[in-house]
């Protein structure tokens, strides 16, 4: 009775998991590789409507629409960068969550070195400031401890 | 002075801060600017809501301006929105092309047929394949094409008339005076 019990629950919770992926996603993959691909590809891509998710994580309508899309596009055989281009043609570089380096977004890729740059320059100048003064950075503090 | 230094830097970063909150309340951070706009719209050949077998397409439209708004029944900004299209919609001076996103055709009549309908035209896209080729991410969206088929202005979330008097009507006044 009771292996036949556990036989049961086993095909059952297995089976339930078979029809919980179909209800989520029905994309009729070729392959294992063309869905590896097409996982990582719409996780590179931006949800439009819930901007905290990626195309394969968002349940938006929107994101379903654009997962089948990209999917028929890997039929028709295109390339990732072509599938990316087309959305990127549409919806702008906010597709992407890994955006492009281009002269409108040196700031944004440089700009943190900018600011390290900034900082290593205000510690070199402090730093001089202290030698010509006659204060050694090496030497214990002789101040009386209210400085900043 | 440079006891003085951490409050200028305080003040910096409160300033920064300050600047961040300000820049929010002019700009919707979510929203996703459109690479199409000065671009031509991309073709579309739909079906009318009131009569299916026959449709309107991009080149049938083509010698005058108009403002494609992207409305369904489901959307509840669209309902916001819709007041202002009954009483502005018609002194705009250009069509109103109503464009039925994702909805079932019974509902959208229905819609218009409680709350009125500012539309000279409706057609409707129940797949939302062409609205991809639109970049629409939601609706209310309203798109301002002229009469050479090209994107001239696009808002993102319901028309208000203070939109409208500061935005909308600029670019159409624009438009009007290019195309005699």
């Amino acid at each position: 009775m009771r292996p036949l019990l556990q036989l049961w629950l086993v095909a059952g919770l297995t089976f339930a998991g078979i029809v919980h992926s179909q209800a989520i996603e029905p994309l009729p993959f070729k392959n294992h590789a063309e869905e590896v691909r097409f996982q990582h590809l719409t996780g590179q891509l931006r949800c439009l409507v819930c901007q905290n998710e990626s195309l394969a994580d968002s349940n938006a309508e929107l994101a379903r629409d654009l997962r089948l899309d990209v999917f028929q596009q890997m039929q028709h055989g295109k390339s990732d960068a072509q599938i990316k281009q087309y959305l990127v043609a549409r919806y702008s570089d906010f597709v992407l969550y890994d955006p492009p380096l281009k002269p409108d977004t040196w700031l944004l890729w440089f700009g943190p070195l900018l600011i390290l740059f900034g900082g290593a320059v205000v510690v070199a100048i402090a730093i001089r400031k202290r030698n010509r003064d006659g204060v050694s950075v090496a030497a214990p503090p002789t101040d009386n401890g209210d400085d900043w | 002075m440079s006891r003085l230094l951490p409050f200028f830097g305080f003040m910096l970063l409160a300033g920064l801060f300050g600047f961040g909150i300000w820049w929010n309340t002019q700009h919707d951070p979510r929203e996703v600017p459109s690479p199409l706009i000065n671009k031509p719209a991309p073709a579309f050949n739909l079906p009318r809501l009131d009569d299916p077998t026959q449709t309107v397409s991009k080149a049938s439209l083509l010698g005058k301006p108009y403002l494609l708004n992207v409305f369904a029944s489901w959307c509840i900004a669209c309902a916001e929105e819709h007041p202002t299209l009954m009483a502005e919609g018609s002194q705009l001076g250009i069509l109103l092309l109503g464009y039925d996103y994702k909805d079932a055709p019974d509902d959208a009549k229905n819609w218009l047929r409680e709350h009125g309908n500012p539309y000279g035209e409706v057609i409707t896209d129940r797949s939302g394949r062409t609205a991809i080729d639109f970049g629409v991410y939601g609706a209310p969206e309203s798109f301002l094409i002229d009469a050479k088929g090209v994107i001239r202005y696009k808002h993102i979330g319901p028309l208000t008339p203070e939109v409208i008097a500061k935005k909308l009507q600029p670019a159409i006044a624009a438009l009007k005076k290019e195309t005699p």
